[in-house]
């Protein structure tokens, strides 16, 4: 009999709800939430259907409480998650850190609404992408997916479980309000079909176990409590004993593991689509909501003859340098929709180094980004580099 | 007269539960924390539970570095934070026994929130406060539990505000159990631990604990044996009493003693019950309605 955990079907749901059904279907048996929009729906249906499959929802008395029981839950055993929006996001700043500094796995899913402040709980932004990479204080690598679809906040959660058990890091999905509250066809695969990945536990000698000593892929395998090793895990910066050392030496060493786990796989953790790159001489890098206006500027572009192409960006970090670099000394422009007034497009600059003209067509939230204004983007570049 | 060529090697009745190769620890002569430190590996071992299965949380402070010391599976957390990460860690594992220690700025300042919700909640934990007055880690600040009048080096010319009763607040909120006493209350103080972690929900023993380092040197606290007699002389014991009645009173006496023992179905029985579908009658209000 199938489980409950895994809905096989086809099925006409939000994307919050998809997210829930993702983590689910991934394993997932803890939630540590408190409400707020546009997230609430996440909360909601984990509320509903952990105890339907022996996991625990609790609603914490705020969201530093949230991310804190998120890691406990891990360093418990399960896997864990949260999910909020903008002023949420903002108090699990020190407590992701905390779980970056002590390599616990979990995952957050950040339905963007519109800032700063309380902004716009009701209404789209994708303005904390830069916070979801550089929000908690320290120098440290993320991992954050975008998805731009409810399918892909079914898919792209579990990926995320995936990435956070195989790296040992929290992992972010940096979803938006249209993806998180719009109904479409989610289709969950059949359970066999769902590959799943676990973090390592460590099986040598107690007495000798290194709780923070990297295998070759650049991760340790994780104690857990109750499995015996009866280590010591702290925010300080250790060794890899585990233990508190105040130096500059045990400093380097450690965020040198933090940072290098994700830079030595990237292959396995950066994911990107392209479409019409073929012929393509204006690229539109896009990602979450405005992927859906970028492919629509790109049909309607074709239609008056330009040569568009479209990178659709499923993690945007770590950010595809290499692609990007590449891609920009083979066309005449690059484009990037995003509902902010310049956040990714700094990075799309960066790795274009000058190659190519780069592009921002956004605005301050509220609203998706219209295709005509890409469009419009689009044709004035187009003069520009003839 | 002649030494012998090694001496006999001193092992500590608590080898088993402590890093000793983090030793020594970095709480100052005179500091109240080892002791209270002792008395919970004392009581950890008098509850004979399996030492894999015990987990030591903490925030951040003096108390809160118990966590890197202890030989157990522990977590030196966020400033604040060691309770909800506890709740976390317990719920994800319900058959471990989960400790918190930290201290009064962690617990029932930055942390106090979560203190109180996690109290309600009945969570099953016990939750060892060292009170000692004052941020010690930091140099000695103003905190909640600064006594009126008390000074430290954010309240130069005395603490201007009445701080928490944490006893008190701890019964209000629910907690299971309710013990108060003082790093010289060694014996007592071990026996409430063991009632404590023994018993199923949250459990909550505050230890008033010297700091003559930081909080003595403005209170002419300074000399650590003088706090010991201090201690000795004001303290009165009283028994199951409503904490209200148990007030911390520098000028008179310094009421410690087991408070409160009560039941209550933790978290997790009431999470059980919900979703086994044998709640109570809620009030039907809508006369159209079908019964439940």
């Amino acid at each position: 009999m199938a489980s409950k955990a895994v809905l096989t079907g086809i099925h006409f749901m939000n994307g919050d709800e998809a997210c829930a059904e993702g983590a689910l279907a991934a394993g997932c048996r803890f939630f540590g939430g408190y409400p707020i929009t546009p997230a609430t729906e996440v909360a909601e249906r984990m509320a509903l259907r952990l105890p339907q499959v022996g996991g625990v929802y609790i609603q914490m008395e705020d969201e530093i409480a949230s991310m804190a029981s998120l890691l406990g839950a891990s360093w418990g055993g399960q896997k864990a998650m949260t999910s909020t929006s903008g002023p949420g996001f903002s108090l699990m700043m020190e407590n992701i850190g905390l779980g970056i500094c002590t390599e616990t796995p979990c995952v957050v899913c950040n339905v963007q609404r519109g800032g700063p402040s309380t902004g716009l709980p009701t209404l789209v932004g994708q303005g904390d992408m830069m916070q979801a990479r550089w929000g908690s204080h320290g120098p440290y690598e993320i991992i954050a997916l975008a998805p731009s679809s409810p399918q892909e906040m079914f898919d792209f959660t579990i990926r995320a479980f995936n990435l956070s058990e195989q790296f040992r890091t929290p992992v972010l999905i940096m979803a938006d309000e249209v993806v998180g509250h719009m109904n479409e066809r989610v289709v969950i695969p059949a359970e066999d079909t769902i590959e799943l990945i676990e973090r390592k536990r460590p099986s040598g000698a107690l007495d000798t176990f290194l709780p923070y000593k990297p295998e070759a892929n650049g991760v340790a395998p994780m104690a857990c409590f109750g499995d015996g090793y009866r280590i010591h895990v702290t925010g300080l910066t250790h060794g890899e004993d585990g233990y508190p050392a105040m130096e500059d030496t045990a400093q380097v060493r450690m965020v040198n593991a933090l940072v290098n786990k994700i830079t030595m796989n990237l292959d396995t953790i950066s994911s990107y689509d392209t479409e019409y790159l073929d012929d393509a001489e204006i690229v539109l890098v896009a990602y979450g909501i405005s992927v859906r206006s970028a492919r629509r500027a790109i049909y309607l572009g074709r239609q008056q003859g330009y040569k568009l192409g479209l990178v659709k960006l499923n993690t945007v970090w770590p950010f595809p340098e290499e692609f990007i670099r590449d891609l920009s000394g083979r066309v005449r422009a690059l484009i990037m929709p995003e509902i902010n007034l310049g956040q990714m497009v700094l990075e799309l600059e960066r790795c274009a180094g000058g190659r190519c003209p780069v592009r921002l067509v956004g605005h301050a939230g509220g609203s998706i980004i219209r295709p005509a204004a890409i469009l419009k983007a689009i044709e004035n570049v187009a003069k520009e580099t003839v | 007269m002649n030494q012998p060529a090694t001496a006999p090697c001193m092992q500590h009745p608590q080898e088993e539960l402590l890093r000793s190769e983090r030793l020594p620890h970095i709480w100052c002569s005179g500091c109240g924390i080892g002791t209270v430190f002792s008395c919970v590996l004392a009581a950890i071992r008098k509850t004979e539970y399996p030492l894999d299965n015990v987990a030591m949380v903490s925030g951040i402070g003096c108390t809160g570095r118990m966590a890197g010391y202890i030989k157990v599976d522990s977590y030196h957390t966020t400033h604040g934070r060691a309770i909800p990460f506890a709740t976390g860690l317990k719920l994800a594992r319900p058959q471990g026994k989960v400790l918190v220690a930290s201290g009064d700025g962690d617990l029932i300042a930055i942390g106090g929130n979560h203190f109180i919700h996690a109290a309600r909640r009945n969570i099953d934990m016990t939750v060892i406060c060292v009170n000692n007055l004052n941020y010690g880690m930091t140099g000695g600040q103003q905190a909640p539990s600064t006594p009126f009048g008390a000074k430290t080096t954010t309240s130069p010319t005395g603490s201007p505000e009445e701080p928490f009763d944490f006893c008190q607040l701890a019964a209000a909120c629910g907690a299971v159990s309710v013990s108060r006493w003082t790093s010289i209350h060694i014996r007592r103080l071990t026996e409430s631990l063991t009632r404590a972690i023994l018993k199923p929900g949250f459990n909550f023993i505050e230890v008033l604990a010297a700091c003559p380092t930081a909080f003595g040197r403005h209170n002419r606290m300074r000399n650590a044996l003088d706090n010991v007699k201090f201690f000795h002389e004001r303290s009165v014991i009283k028994n199951n009493i409503d904490p209200r009645e148990a007030p911390l009173d520098f000028q008179n006496a310094l009421v410690v003693g087991d408070f409160v023992d009560r039941e209550r179905p933790t978290f997790s029985d009431n999470y059980s019950l919900v979703h086994s579908n044998q709640l109570g009658e809620w009030p039907n209000l809508d006369k159209n309605a079908k019964p439940s």
